[in-house]
């Protein structure tokens, strides 16, 4: 199943692992350093990032580095207009809401 | 939605603060209750297909509200809010945090305030949120992407700082 961008960034540690490779390809090891959860688990979490294409792994050496797509994050543009939608859809549920009761009160 | 009543959203990077007013056609004591009641919020609070299920709701300072938004596939995301400040029909403000199933808090959360004013039969409703919690990140993705993210990315702070400087 492919995941989708917003399910991926609705993670705050999978922001977090976003704004750090941002700054410059890391190694899964330096991206745990940064949390205080398993390596098991942001290996999870790196390995739902590469599933949605938000990141890439590269190897050099003998290490696999994991670094920012670019071009891909900038769907995730779309991620604030969702944040924006869920709040329009959330008060025109209310809209109709507050009609329904107000007309019930008559 | 009457299509005079406003609807705004913005992001203020130097506070890390979301804002979002939006304005009803009902007068101030319903939305009131409409925010502060479950029966009520749990109508509207969630976003179509989800549901809003809440376990527990004391509405006075020092209580919390404790709920779930339910996807249609019965996927449950808690989150807790703590009532921190109440002001009866005017302003409220809660602590708001992820959460297991057993109410175990991911914290730091997020600080909400939602102020409440009537005119002419129109209330008017804005929520601030405010994020500590990895901010740079929030940042980034809240304000970076919504600009456009074409720049080398050389580093976040220099991202950041120039994005503050625009």
């Amino acid at each position: 199943m492919r995941r989708d961008i917003f399910q991926a960034i609705a993670d705050p540690t999978r922001r977090a692992i976003i704004a750090l490779i941002a700054m410059q390809a890391m190694t899964p090891n330096a991206i745990a350093d940064n949390f205080d959860t398993t390596r098991q688990s942001i290996s999870k979490h790196l390995r739902i990032l590469t599933e949605c294409e938000l990141i890439r792994q590269e190897q050099q050496g003998r290490e696999i580095y994991y670094s920012l797509e670019i071009e891909k994050m900038k769907e995730v543009d779309e991620w604030l207009n969702q944040f924006r939608k869920i709040w329009e859809t959330r008060y025109n549920q209310l809209d109709d809401l507050l009609l329904t009761i107000k007309n019930q009160k008559k | 939605m009457k299509s005079d009543l406003l609807f705004d959203f913005t992001v203020d990077k130097t506070s890390k603060t979301v804002y979002i007013t939006r304005e009803f056609d009902a007068e101030l004591s319903l939305v009131w209750d409409a925010y502060t009641k479950q029966e009520i919020l749990d109508q509207w609070w969630a976003p179509k297909p989800w549901r809003s299920k809440t376990k527990v709701m004391n509405f006075e300072v020092g209580g919390r509200r404790f709920y779930a938004m339910v996807s249609p596939e019965g996927q449950e995301r808690w989150s807790v809010q703590k009532y921190t400040s109440i002001t009866p029909k005017s302003n409220f403000k809660f602590l708001n945090a992820f959460a297991d199933e057993d109410e175990n808090p991911q914290l730091p959360g997020s600080d909400w305030d939602l102020s409440f004013s009537e005119q002419n039969g129109t209330t008017k409703v804005r929520v601030a949120i405010y994020n500590e919690s990895l901010e740079r990140l929030e940042r980034m993705i809240e304000m970076g992407f919504k600009e456009g993210f074409t720049m080398t990315l050389n580093g976040l702070e220099k991202l950041l700082a120039s994005l503050s400087e625009r």
